[in-house]
């Protein structure tokens, strides 16, 4: 199968084509018929995606699968996937059909809400699998569009302000990345990602206006890329968005924007900030790492003060998310293979944790915190389950949390002490509200007068949250799993960078 | 006069014999009762034509001594033209027939106008170039001003007018001193003049004078302040029209004159034409926020649009002209669509212009508002959507004539223009409800609508085939 990532790929897009064009009504039959059929869609993008794994050959550090036909302008239709893109894949068609079974029970507008997620699927599939920095941006924006009506439509009440804000905040960083795409374009001459890997930009130092630009044309390109992946990872301080979104989209939407979205930027910083910019990279790589360790601990103690569930996870989130930046800006084999097993990882905690809190908002419709107390006594499965991904949010050891923040400590560590040092201590207030959190929600007794008749968690939900339990104690135990097959390419990519770089650059980085 | 003149130009002499005939059909006729079959008439005529023009092909002939140049870049643009006029014509009947509007000179004028564009892209000389440039601006002063029993209609011809003979004058007034320094009114010559050595002041002041006037036609800020009252007063479909072949007319008419007759001086056109661009990018995005009139509001959309297409002239180069011929047909597409659904914008048969009023009307209209939302974020420039790649196009073009700062101000100014076209999407998915509009459309409309959305979504495999067209057009242009 030559084109299997295209497959992959449009089957959702044909799906939502599908429910777009022929289910007709709106009433119970119809709603459970859009669902059912978004469900195998995604279920059948999953399977697809396993033929895709088990015919990828880790030790190959080029790029697999790679599919081409000429486009526009010289551009490319470019597909393919590597060691850094593939588990990404997976990640994204893995967590799909626990998304749609996740929004079993929304009633309004079920068709376009499941359009709109299939949509969603295919964009961001695509941004994994494009080798064409055009098609990237091509699908890296598109998905604006369906997360802003997914926020705006079925969101919160607040939910214009925080639509808005998540379009026209994401937009304007992306749209600088746009300028720096062209750029690249112009001066290398092609737009294949595959051959921008092996361009060297010029990194000459010059004067703009005055200002000696230390790094060129390297480091000019490398913070519009920054400024698009940036917003989107979400670095402290351009996370503003991400918390407003996230209490404002419905429970499936958050678990989109954490799992999957928000891994979008840590992706591009590997597929292009660091080895299309060794040099440029590595004169910011202090800036990036200092940067996240503010994000840990500045993020942690917003989280520790909030009064809403989704809120203090999404905060949670950004700063696990400072982890990643850290480790990819250390830029060795820990640092790198950490920061990409942490976004995977993360994608089942924050997706299971959101779906967490899900569960009690269908009951109870609301996310203060001090609303709940005691559930432990009514929802013992609920408990266990909030437990689990509470642990792993933390980062207990046995847990998939543990294995990636514990890789990118280590890999910060060699690159910079100090650093390493203030994101150790991010772990322990992350105990801290998170067990807080816990503590709040599901210990004590029951003394809440409206939680007396709540009910513990229907089959249907056990059954989403069960891959997810699989998943975050397989890889805690098993993480030869991920390291396996992103190593090879791991370390083609920073044997490439550091050859990149200059030669006394390099011996810097040796004495760190 | 020879014969081969006359061939060359054969569409805009058969398409002005037409006009006449009509007229007189129409005189000596029922009057207002034939009007809709001349409606239908007239965009056939207007389609068949740029059917011929697209497929007729031809190499570059220059005709009248130079006065009229029919070479690909204004076959590209005059397709577009007819098109445009064919569908805008098409739209209006059912919105035009239905207030009385519909008299029977409303085609024809549409087809002089369009006679007139045809000139103004052919233009080889500065007295064809005002020739055209006039036959059109008359014939759309009349139809901005052809609800006569409307205040606001007959202050929107009137505007029209007055500010249009104040740019005619200016342009004029470029022209006499281009043709004073210069010693010739052909754009050959003018060319030959700017290329020796020197080029006199007198010339460049020319030079300034006739952009003023262009950038008036386009309506690029700061020439821009009829465009909103303009558009508001004038009938809907009329306003649909304005916003579309005109402009491609203009700006067709802007890159002859600036490549044709001062190409040889780029470097003392450029800065002003990225001043145009960046300062109608920036006004057009900014006043629109705060418009509740749908139609002022398209009228700042369009504004900050031609600030784009106008960047991809101030790169100065081939690519430049073809990224701005992409623009403008991607453009003038989009147009067309977004006013179908402003024309069927009803209720109790009463026009509705208000955005408010579009409050859920998603829930209502499905498949409109869906077609709707894919118009809106293509003008906004979202990907995968096809307006993207005309922002595409002029950025990269800008860039490669090394002008990043215009390339950053540029998607600068479509952040900001998003949050408009957005504040449509928020209204009609999840504003608060407004009371229900007319839930009927013509098929016309519908057809429209539909056609345009369809072509944003699906011209992202090849831009159907618009590009390698455009370029042969640039190339055409750009010696």
């Amino acid at each position: 199968m030559d084109n299997l990532l295209s497959i992959i790929t449009f089957l959702p897009l044909i799906a939502a084509v599908i429910l777009a064009l022929f289910l007709r009504g709106d009433d119970a039959a119809a709603q459970k018929n859009a669902k059912w059929l978004a469900f195998s869609a995604t279920s059948v993008t999953f399977v697809a995606s396993l033929f895709m794994l088990y015919g990828f050959n880790p030790n190959d550090t080029g790029f697999q699968f790679v599919e081409e036909r000429t486009w526009l302008l010289g551009m490319s239709y470019k597909m393919g996937v590597d060691g850094i893109s593939v588990l990404f894949v997976m990640l994204t068609t893995f967590l799909m059909p626990i998304v749609i079974a996740s929004c079993w029970t929304v009633e309004h507008r079920v068709k376009d809400y499941m359009i709109a997620f299939l949509m969603l699927e295919t964009l961001m599939l695509g941004v994994f699998c494009a080798l064409d920095l055009i098609l990237f941006y091509l699908f890296f924006e598109g998905g604006l569009i369906p997360m802003f009506l997914i926020i705006g439509i079925w969101g919160g009440k607040n939910r214009i302000y925080a639509s808005f804000k998540f379009f026209l905040y994401t937009f304007l960083g992306s749209v600088l990345m746009l300028v720096a795409m062209i750029g690249m374009f112009v001066q290398a001459g092609t737009t294949d990602i595959e051959q921008l890997l092996s361009h060297q930009f010029a990194s000459d130092t010059f004067a703009v206006w005055g200002f000696q630009i230390i790094g060129g044309v390297q480091t000019l390109l490398w913070l519009a890329f920054f400024a698009s992946f940036a917003v989107k990872m979400p670095m402290w301080p351009v996370h503003t968005w991400l918390p407003d979104a996230h209490v404002q989209a419905p429970t499936a939407g958050s678990v989109v924007l954490a799992a999957i979205l928000l891994k979008m930027g840590g992706y591009g910083f590997l597929r292009f900030s660091l080895p299309m910019f060794p040099v440029a990279s590595d004169i910011m790589a202090d800036f990036v790492m200092w940067l996240s360790a503010i994000a840990i601990i500045y993020t942690s103690l917003v989280a520790l003060m909030q009064e809403d569930m989704k809120k203090l996870i999404a905060y949670s989130s950004v700063a696990h998310m400072g982890y990643v930046t850290a480790g990819i800006f250390a830029a060795n084999q820990q640092g790198i293979d950490g920061a990409i097993f942490q976004m995977i990882s993360h994608g089942f905690i924050s997706g299971a944790l959101f779906l967490c809190v899900g569960v009690i908002y269908d009951r109870m419709h609301t996310r203060e915190i001090d609303a709940y107390g005691g559930l432990v006594n009514k929802m013992p499965a609920y408990a266990a389950i909030f437990m689990l991904f509470t642990m792993a949010n933390v980062g207990l050891p046995g847990t998939s949390g543990f294995v990636g923040e514990f890789l990118t400590l280590v890999g910060i560590f060699q690159a910079n002490t100090w650093v390493a040092m203030v994101a150790t201590a991010g772990v322990i207030l992350s105990a801290g509200y998170a067990l807080w959190l816990y503590r709040r929600v599901v210990m004590g007794d029951l003394i809440k007068e409206s939680l007396r008749s709540i009910k513990d968690m229907t089959n249907r939900e056990k059954a989403i949250f069960a891959p997810l339990v699989v998943m975050t104690i397989l890889l805690g135990v098993y993480p030869s799993l991920v390291t396996d097959m992103i190593g090879p390419s791991v370390e083609a990519l920073l044997h490439n960078y550091h050859a990149a770089l200059p030669a006394e650059a390099v011996t810097q980085v040796a004495h760190n | 006069m020879t014969n081969a003149d006359l061939q060359t130009v054969l569409p805009e002499v058969l398409l002005a014999a037409y006009a006449m005939l009509a007229l007189m059909f129409g005189v000596y006729t029922t009057k207002d009762k034939v009007a809709p079959l001349l409606v239908w008439v007239t965009s056939a005529v207007l389609a068949l034509l740029g059917l011929w023009i697209l497929t007729g092909g031809g190499g570059d002939v220059a005709a009248f001594g130079g006065m009229i140049v029919n070479d690909a870049f204004a076959r590209f643009a005059k397709v577009v033209i007819l098109f445009s006029a064919a569908a805008v014509l098409l739209m209006s009947e059912g919105y035009m027939a239905k207030r009385g509007l519909l008299r029977f000179e409303y085609p024809l004028l549409v087809a002089l106008a369009v006679v007139g564009m045809m000139i103004m892209v052919s233009a080889g000389d500065l007295m064809a170039l005002y020739m055209g440039l006039e036959l059109q601006s008359l014939a759309l002063y009349v139809v901005a001003a052809l609800r006569r029993d409307s205040v606001k209609s007959t202050e929107a011809g009137l505007k029209y007018f007055v500010l249009g003979a104040l740019s005619s004058g200016l342009l004029l007034y470029g022209a006499s001193l281009v043709y004073g320094f210069a010693g010739t009114t052909l754009f050959t010559g003018i060319i030959a003049a700017v290329g020796e050595g020197q080029t006199p002041l007198g010339l460049l002041f020319g030079l300034v004078f006739v952009i003023a006037g262009l950038a008036f036609k386009v309506s690029a800020a700061p020439f821009h302040m009829w465009t909103p009252d303009v558009y508001e007063g004038s009938p809907t479909p009329v306003t649909a029209f304005f916003a579309t072949a005109p402009k491609m007319a203009a700006m067709g008419l802007f890159a002859r004159v600036v490549h044709d007759a001062f190409g040889g001086v780029v470097g003392d056109w450029q800065q002003i034409v990225a001043f145009l661009a960046v300062a109608s990018m920036f006004l057009g995005g900014i006043a629109a926020i705060g418009q509740r009139n749908i139609k002022r509001l398209m009228a700042y959309s369009s504004i900050s649009h031609m600030g784009f297409a106008l960047m991809g002239l101030a790169a100065g180069t081939v690519f430049g002209v073809q990224a701005m011929l992409v623009y403008m047909a991607i453009y003038v597409t989009m147009n067309i669509g977004v006013f179908a659904f402003i024309l069927a914008m009803e209720r109790d048969g009463a026009p509705v212009v208000k955005i408010d009023e579009l409050g859920g009307y998603s829930k209502r209209e499905p498949l409109r508002a869906l077609a709707m939302l894919v118009l809106l974020f293509s003008l906004a420039g979202v990907p995968p959507l096809v307006g993207f790649f005309g922002k595409f196009y002029v950025l990269r073009a800008a860039m490669e004539a090394g002008m990043t700062w215009l390339a950053i101000a540029a998607v600068i100014a479509a952040v900001i223009n998003a949050f408009y076209y957005l504040r449509i999407v928020f209204l009609m998915y999840f504003g608060d409800e407004a009371e229900a509009m007319d839930s009927g459309i013509s098929p016309v409309l519908w057809g429209f609508l539909m056609a345009s959305a369809a072509i944003m979504v699906l011209g992202v495999i090849n831009l159907f085939g618009v590009e390698a067209i455009a370029a042969t057009a640039a190339a055409a242009l750009v010696n």
